[in-house]
């Protein structure tokens, strides 16, 4: 048993350390293909994310959101829900956050709290028509929450046209002409300067949540009937999970966490994300990075953490790479390459049990 | 009243609306006949938007190193079914969920495609305007639809060949019936995701002719926001036609109606709610999924991978 678990562990490393390195193999012969120097995109990416004074802590604070959609991309997985709109749950998290906030105004942090709320609840209600057309009507919320995303990112930009939702008044805005209010001073979340990086207080939130999630989800009543809801929906059924309430709750919660993702951003994300204003495009890919986040660390919280950070590197490195004179859109590619590799050896092992499955049936009968 | 009424007639007159319309409408079904084969087959096929991009992108350069459109058309079909080729074999090779290997495949392209053309820098043109004798002088829709550049015409004969192919085709049966249940067709001898992986294929093959279409039929030049989420729309029209081709054609044939109806009316001088508009292709399929998803029923193994000896 032993050996088997260790060259368990062994063909493990083996294969993502192969499928790894021919995602970055491929990079870098892309890069130098073009006529590009690979050595210097690495040490501007390195620059970027870790090694510039305050870059690392420019990268956890971008890894933050990241995780959070990550986390509620699980969620709604293990209940076997594929919600793929969370760049739009986030979009309009951030919307209503910064809607509720400058229309109520309240004092400093009890307003920074509403924010975040208001930015779960917006994602949530944005999930929530989603959850609402598959239990009512039957429509896959595969589709529901994808097409949504197109409807959330016009829906903002009508937002956008008018001073009473989210267009900042006209003294406000110098010559742009679609940008919300700054958020005061008193109404951001601090970020507490270590080692000379500023950390925003989303980081340490982001990681208790991580803790909370992971408890939930394997160690009560509730986590365990959403993995028998997402394992199968007869079981389910027969242990009395009700399939509407469990995965509608999961569907919900998954818009909510995209939703404070979003409101994260806005009210701790600094220059990185938009400057304490929201603007037109202010999702910036974060949504759908932290789905493939979630479907990289393979359903798994705490794994989603530095899968969450790595991703946030390449995003945070990408802007020192303009500098060596390669295109920045290069980590795009890089991102992708990634993903499809680390793909491949959980795929490739899925196969290979089942054909072992198979011969050790034959050989019994 | 006349105040609604006046802009619609202006509109309505316009020849300029058909031709756009067409344009928009060509590009659409290009994209969504191929989407449709392959969800017959079983397969939500997200990385639609990266087998367009890749398209435009492949005729681009094939355009820009030979100086054929031909090659360039034949380079753009390679382009997209080489990303249909991943997409393929990653989700029914390997297992690996679609949703993923489509999603990565978006952000995988957009960004090499933007990487390469900042580097390279190709240059596209667009191709001859072909126009049909008698049939294109006929008033507003003549120009439209008979007197456009060649590459339009290709959709002409892909559409009622499609049809065919899935319908009346041995292929085509074993494709549906693959879609519909892949256990029992496994049962009956075929192969279930050899059967799905060619669907794909044939999605990129289309999705390679749209490309080659918006880039040397309608734009005339590479932008990394060509296709700009209009994959997606061909993806709703698909689902809006209830998986049916006349259905699909005629969703790509409403919606674009909505986005020409948009350009026109600002290129007239009114003022009408643009963001409502862009986003009725994806409001009107989601309404149409709600009312009639009792009726019109999608592929019963849509989306769900065939692996033997597992439910």
């Amino acid at each position: 048993m032993n050996t088997r678990v260790s060259s368990r562990l062994g063909e493990w490393l083996v294969l993502y350390s192969l499928s790894l390195f021919t995602a970055l193999l491929l990079s870098t012969l892309l890069v130098e293909a073009t006529g590009g120097d690979w050595r210097a995109v690495l040490n501007a990416l390195l620059d970027g994310s870790i090694r510039k004074p305050g870059r690392w802590g420019e990268t956890i604070s971008t890894a933050a959101p990241i995780l959070l959609v990550a986390l509620g991309t699980v969620i709604a997985t293990r209940a076997g829900l594929v919600n793929i709109g969370q760049e739009g749950q986030l979009y309009i998290g951030a919307a209503v956050g910064t809607f509720i906030g400058f229309l109520v105004g309240g004092p400093g942090a009890l307003n920074v709290v509403l924010i975040l709320g208001c930015g779960a609840l917006g994602g949530g209600i944005w999930a929530g028509f989603a959850a609402a057309l598959k239990y009512w009507r039957g429509v896959p919320e595969v589709l529901s929450t994808l097409l949504l995303v197109s409807v959330a990112s016009h829906a903002v930009a009508y937002g956008f046209r008018w001073d009473w939702l989210l267009l900042a008044p006209e003294a406000d805005r110098g010559n742009r002409n679609q940008v919300s209010e700054q958020l005061p001073l008193d109404n951001r979340l601090p970020r507490p300067n270590i080692f000379g990086n500023e950390i925003p207080l989303t980081v340490p939130i982001s990681v208790v949540i991580t803790l909370g999630v992971t408890l939930v989800l394997t160690r009560t009543i509730w986590g365990f009937r959403l993995k028998i809801l997402g394992r199968n929906k007869r079981t389910a059924q027969r242990v009395g999970v009700a399939e509407g309430k469990y995965g509608a709750t999961a569907l919900l919660l998954s818009g909510a966490f995209a939703g404070l993702a979003g409101a994260f951003m806005l009210t701790g994300g600094g220059y990185t994300f938009g400057n304490y204003q929201f603007v037109p495009g202010f999702a910036a890919n974060i949504g759908w990075t932290g789905l493939l986040v979630a479907l990289v660390a393979n359903e798994k919280p705490l794994a989603a953490v530095p899968v969450a950070v790595l991703f946030a590197g390449l995003r945070t490195g990408s802007g020192f790479v303009s500098s060596t004179g390669v295109e920045s859109r290069i980590t795009d590619v890089i991102a992708g390459l990634l993903v499809l590799s680390l793909l491949i050896p959980t795929a490739l092992m899925l196969l290979r049990d089942q054909r072992r499955f198979r011969t050790n049936m034959s050989e019994r009968v | 009243m006349s105040n609604l009424l006046n802009p619609i007639a202006d509109i309505l007159t316009s020849e300029t609306t058909y031709l756009n319309g067409a344009l928009f409408a060509a590009f659409l079904a290009f994209a969504a006949t191929g989407e449709w084969v392959a969800e017959r087959a079983g397969t939500i096929n997200i990385s639609i938007e990266a087998m367009l991009l890749n398209g435009a992108f492949a005729a681009l350069l094939g355009y820009n190193y030979s100086g054929s459109i031909i090659i360039g058309l034949i380079t753009a079909v390679l382009g997209a079914m080489l990303v249909a080729g991943i997409q393929a074999e990653m989700s029914h090779r390997l297992f690996a969920d679609q949703f993923v290997v489509g999603l990565t495949l978006n952000i995988l392209v957009l960004g090499l495609s933007g990487f390469l053309n900042n580097q390279i820098s190709p240059r596209a043109t667009l191709a001859g305007r072909w126009d049909v004798p008698l049939l294109s002088e006929i008033p507003l829709v003549g120009t439209a639809l008979f007197a456009q550049r060649w590459p339009f015409y290709l959709l002409y004969p892909l559409i009622p060949f499609s049809w065919w192919l899935v319908h009346r085709s041995r292929w085509g049966l074993e494709a549906r019936s693959v879609g519909e249940n892949p256990h029992a067709a496994d049962l009956t001898g075929i192969n279930v995701n050899k059967r799905r992986r060619q669907s794909i294929y044939y999605a990129g093959f289309t999705c390679g002719l749209g490309g080659a279409f918006i880039l040397f039929a309608h734009v005339g030049r590479f932008e990394n926001t060509i296709i700009g989420g209009r994959g997606f729309i061909a993806l709703a029209a698909v689902i809006f036609g209830g998986w049916t081709l006349r259905g699909s054609i005629l969703g790509c044939t409403i919606f674009a109606a909505a986005l020409s109806f948009r350009l026109s009316i600002q290129g007239l001088g009114y003022n009408l709610n643009s963001e409502l508009l862009q986003s009725l292709p994806f409001l009107l399929t989601i309404v149409v999924m709600a009312v009639f998803a009792k009726r019109v029923r999608a592929p019963a193994g849509l989306a769900r991978p065939f692996i033997r000896h597992t439910k």
